[in-house]
């Protein structure tokens, strides 16, 4: 390695560090300003909490056994509702594919629904389905699959016309169309989609829990706007923040995992 | 010489929303075993409604053709490989569709890649390979499924010059060496000239058979040592001057 180089790759590492250092310290600073400035009274703690009364709920939370119960509801509904969501968004999409007619007849029907903001229907779902876990996932596949449907479709009609030709001299069979050649090729549009679907079904999830629910992560929040708990408002956010991210990187861990298998 | 393929009459109609388009007229062709067909003509005169209709991917609105039992295979503009096969799975991809696939066939396809200098790349993925590489392994895909007859597509349309002629020289081997017919579509006189021992020309659409000419080359010789030779430059400005360009 020439030292120009090795010079090259240390600039590249401390730039790095520099970055990551950053982030850390922006954090630190916004933490210990938020204390700072409740502890002095600058800012009314009963308005916007303040880091260590969220510790405080958050490990009383722990201490009667809520916590997990809280977190573990919404992360199970939230990826039941991510895998059907994905089912449905494939299984329509190729229902499209299918049929060109079906497609034309299905597009102003998609287009509605997919403009419409779903939480509209949020008091329908609840009349039909009752104060469930059931309505609040309903209320999520809602919002995921039709989005899902459309981007999946719009990947499935969007193949190469010369691969098209190509199968097509081999077999007159819509099926091993579908099968070797339409599927396959889709399955990076498949994979990129995962992301979107989770952090759909999470926003469905939590509106859904605000509508309806006795637990979950959506329902601190709600609980603590209305007896006027902050601190539990606060600390709902924040489970927020580390599930949602943690939900992230989980599909994102599965997105290179499944970009190594085809390099 | 035997007739391994014999086009009557056939005419093709598209209906469109905006009228009818009278692609082709009354074409008829004989194509005899081992005979590397070149079918050339202006722009948009049917050339490729022609192959498709051969390939049996068109219905002819009229007209007969007779396969006299022989098999086709069929090779696009653009080598339409698979990206996420890699270069064997992609020459096994026909017989797989076919539901063909055995130890014999794929031992036939190894050995073809071996032949051809695709050896070390049996499991590569086809974004690892040249221009030149690809359309080799869209070749091997086309004669996996063993057909007699090979139709292309403006093949090579999309490679630089460098890569046209050495890929020109490929197909010209690997083809003769299998015992395969051809006819192969192109825009490139000198293409159809060095490689071929008949070019079809055909007229403006609705396009006709305007003439056929006899190319005859020693056998012995390879595409790329054709070019330039008084023989070549006598076919090429003779075929020129036959097609009606605008
Ligand atoms: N599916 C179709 N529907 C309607 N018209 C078509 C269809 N396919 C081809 N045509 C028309 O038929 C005519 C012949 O087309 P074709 O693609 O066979 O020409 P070509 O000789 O291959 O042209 P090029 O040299 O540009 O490849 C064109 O006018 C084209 O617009
Ligand atoms: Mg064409």
């Amino acid at each position: 390695m020439s030292k120009e180089h090795q010079l090259y790759l240390k600039k590249r590492k401390t730039k790095k560090i520099l970055i990551y250092l950053g982030q850390i310290i922006i954090f630190i600073i916004f933490i210990i300003l938020w204390q700072l400035l409740t502890d002095m009274k600058v800012v009314d703690a009963f308005i916007v909490s303040s880091p260590k009364k969220i510790v405080d709920t958050i490990v009383g939370l722990y201490q009667s056994h809520n916590l997990f119960i809280h977190i573990g509801t919404t992360i199970y509904e939230t990826i039941i509702s991510f895998i059907i969501s994905m089912l449905i968004g494939i299984v329509f999409a190729s229902l499209l594919w299918s049929s060109q007619t079906l497609a034309k007849v299905m597009e102003p029907y998609l287009t509605i629904l997919n403009s419409l903001p779903k939480v509209a229907l949020g008091p329908i779902i609840l009349i039909w389905f009752g104060t469930t876990t059931t309505s609040i996932i309903i209320m999520a596949i809602l919002i995921s699959s039709i989005v899902l449907t459309i981007n999946i479709y719009n990947g499935f009609i969007n193949i190469d016309e010369n691969k098209i030709k190509l199968v097509k001299s081999f077999t007159k069979s819509k099926i091993k169309l579908y099968y070797y050649l339409v599927f396959p090729s889709n399955i990076p549009t498949i994979i990129s989609n995962l992301k979107i679907c989770i952090s759909m079904s999470l926003i469905g999830i939590i509106m859904g829990e605000f509508l309806v629910s006795k637990k979950g992560i959506g329902y601190l929040i709600m609980y603590g706007s209305q007896v006027f708990n902050l601190d539990l408002v606060m600390s709902g956010i924040i489970l927020l923040c580390i599930v949602a991210t943690t939900l992230y990187y989980l599909v994102y861990y599965i997105e290179k995992k499944y970009e190594k298998t085809t390099h | 010489m035997t007739n391994i393929l014999s086009i009557k009459n056939v005419s093709k109609v598209y209906h469109t929303p905006k009228g009818e388009i009278v692609a082709t007229k009354n074409i008829s062709l004989d194509i005899e075993d081992g005979d590397f067909v070149a079918i050339v003509g202006p722009s948009g005169c049917g050339k490729s409604t022609l192959l498709s209709i051969l390939n049996g991917q068109e219905k002819a609105s009229s007209g007969t053709i007779n396969y006299h039992n022989k098999t086709i295979g069929y090779m696009l503009q653009e080598d339409a490989l698979f990206d996420w096969l890699n270069v064997l799975d992609n020459c096994l991809i026909g017989l797989k569709i076919k539901g063909k696939l055995d130890s014999d066939s794929k031992e036939y396809v190894l050995n073809l890649l071996n032949k051809y200098g695709l050896k070390d790349f049996i499991y590569s993925y086809p974004r690892n390979l040249s221009g030149g590489m690809r359309q080799r392994v869209a070749l091997i895909r086309s004669l996996a499924i063993k057909p007699d007859i090979l139709l292309m597509d403006e093949p090579f349309s999309a490679l630089d010059f460098q890569s046209r002629l050495n890929i020109s020289n490929d197909v010209y081997s690997i083809l003769k060496a299998e015992h395969k017919t051809l006819v192969i579509v192109t825009h490139d006189i000198s293409e159809a000239v060095t490689l071929c021992n008949k070019v079809v020309i055909l007229s403006k659409r609705p396009s006709y058979i305007k003439k056929v000419y006899d190319i005859n080359f020693d056998q012995n010789t390879l595409p790329s040592e054709r070019r330039n030779t008084p023989l070549f430059n006598e076919y090429y400005q003779l075929i020129w001057k036959e097609i009606d360009y605008e």
